[in-house]
């Protein structure tokens, strides 16, 4: 792969959170290429340093050692750290902390003013945006009267407007129902399909891990997993024993294999099982 | 009970009272804020709550919310009925034990009261009829010219944006751990009033450090999305005068002239 299809280069990153008390090393020596148009999923227990990487894809956070490009830009170049965050948008976990607006139009429209893009393209990226996520109906609503799925969509959707090629999302599904989180992950996949955005999302829900290009597991500030949805998943033992859960689908294939049943361990969804049993003698 | 509290919520209807520029809004109310303070006859008043019901009414906000606003309010209205009927000096109507009742109290008493309702009834119809955003675009405009002179115009609008923006939902988190207390034990109701007051640590402190943690996370948030201040800052929606505007700024001067000066 040449340079031009990267997004995102992670070489070699150490990051120490310095308090008076002590020092925590929340990511040590990582590296971590992304390609554009990527869809990658990273899973982990909390605090294993998930979130600390993430916020160093968009210079929220400079690290300690290493270097972070985005698109080529050092992230610890002060003169493109807005470039950097135009490029790689962020959605973080809590929908109502970071919705700023008090009608979902105004807060989408909050990353584009602050870039300064004229008032007519403003209203035209609103319009596009909010219907990308599904929300065009509700876009003289005020946030605070929404399910926590449709804040979370506006969120994106006030990312989208800042026509990024990459967002990242920082376990933007923790704190939704399951109807919220369908709704949130079908936006994403299409995001990433339709739009070709290059996708960084943070999850503790293994199910949604399935349809990403890669998937990365995290564990004590390292990287100590990744690979097709299906190479990680299969290795069932292992992330047991990080403490991790697979698909349930995947660890049901699991049993039965122990059990003598002739079924692959890397089945990920319900309709490839069907067609598995199906097939069973 | 807490979503009683209506100042400071917008309730979009889209009647021309919520179409005019927040700035004709603003001066509006201060020219009213100012007649009512030196208005000083109940005839006035009555031309002045003419007035503001026919601008209720324009505004299409139902009756009823706006009633429901001053309920929180009743308490603060009847003190000062009470304290001025009471208080001041003059020809006695009703004496009950030491205190008594004046006939010039009363007047004052209900004249202060009146005032009251109006002030807050006023108040609550510009943050009723202006989305908050519009309303602190409408400030920033009006406070630029004195950026010159040092005053952080763009970093004021912003502020009042998020304490808006956060209202209900604090509101909303309050009510959540008042429940979650209640369902402890707690009791916010019953006692006397320092008891009350001391039941009210256990509310206030998780609502803090919720609060602290929410301001964090939207800090980061409004980072991510490039906000750098007002600098270089576009507007989606502009300000802009129009005809209706300057009908009401006239409107709005001459009932304070009439009423002023006659």
């Amino acid at each position: 792969m040449g340079k031009e299809n990267q997004m995102i280069n992670i070489d070699n990153i150490t990051y120490e959170y310095k308090s008076e008390e002590e020092n925590l090393i929340a990511i040590k020596d990582l590296s971590l290429d992304v390609e554009q148009g990527e869809f990658i999923v990273i899973i982990g227990h909390n605090g294993s340093g998930k979130s600390t990487l993430a916020k160093h894809m968009n210079a929220l956070l400079l690290p300690t050692e290493g270097v972070v490009e985005v698109k080529g830009m050092d992230t610890k170049d002060e003169d493109h750290t807005w470039d950097i965050r135009q490029i790689a948008g962020m959605v973080l976990q809590n929908p109502d902390n970071q919705i700023v607006g008090t009608i979902v139009e105004e807060d989408v429209a909050f990353g584009p003013e602050n870039l300064g893009v004229k008032r007519e393209e403003i209203i035209e990226r609103v319009e596009n945006s909010l219907s990308l996520v599904g929300m065009d109906a509700y876009r003289l609503k005020a946030p605070h009267l929404l399910s926590g799925g449709q804040k979370q969509r506006i969120a994106i959707a006030g990312i989208i407007a800042m026509k990024p090629d990459c967002i990242i999302l920082d376990e933007p599904t923790a704190m939704l129902d399951p109807e919220g989180r369908r709704e949130v992950m079908k936006t994403i996949k299409k995001l990433n399909k339709e739009e070709k955005i290059t996708i960084i999302h943070i999850t503790h829900f293994m199910e949604e891990a399935v349809d990403a290009d890669r998937v990365i597991v995290m564990e004590d500030s390292k990287i100590v997993l990744q690979g097709r949805p299906r190479e990680v998943f299969k290795q069932v033992e292992k992330l047991k024993k990080l403490g991790l859960d697979v698909p349930q689908v995947t660890e049901l294939a699991y049993i039965l294999a122990r059990e003598g049943i002739n079924i692959p361990a890397d089945v990920l969804t319900v309709d490839e099982m069907v067609m598995k049993i199906c097939q069973l003698q | 009970m807490l979503k009683d509290i209506t100042i400071g919520q917008h309730y979009p209807t889209g009647s021309v009272v919520h179409k005019l520029d927040p700035r004709t809004k603003i001066i509006a109310v201060f020219v009213f804020i100012i007649t009512l303070f030196l208005v000083d006859n109940f005839m006035a008043y009555g031309f002045v709550a003419v007035f503001v019901l026919l601008c209720i009414m324009i505004s299409k906000i139902p009756m009823k919310y706006i009633i429901k606003g001053l309920k929180p309010l009743t308490f603060i209205i009847l003190f000062t009925l009470m304290i001025n009927s009471f208080m001041i000096a003059g020809e006695i109507i009703i004496s009950i034990g030491p205190l008594s009742i004046t006939k010039e109290g009363l007047y004052q008493g209900s004249f202060m009261a009146v005032r009251l309702i109006m002030l807050v009834i006023g108040t609550s119809l510009l943050t009723l009829t202006t989305s908050p955003i519009t309303l602190t675009d409408g400030i920033e405009s009006l406070l630029n010219p004195l950026k010159k002179i040092g005053v952080p115009a763009h970093e004021l609008a912003m502020m009042m944006t998020i304490a808006l923006r956060f209202i209900p939902t604090l509101l909303e988190e309050t009510d959540k751990i008042m429940k979650a207390q209640m369902a402890r034990g707690a009791d916010f109701e019953s006692g006397s009033l320092i008891k009350r007051s001391k039941s009210l640590v256990p509310l206030l402190v998780p609502l803090f450090t919720s609060a602290f943690r929410r301001a964090d996370d939207l800090a980061m948030a409004m980072e991510a999305r490039c906000y750098r201040g007002g600098e270089g800052r576009t507007r989606m929606k502009q300000l802009k005068y129009y005809k209706r505007d300057f009908v009401a700024i006239v409107i709005v001067v001459s009932m304070f002239a009439i009423l002023y000066f006659s």
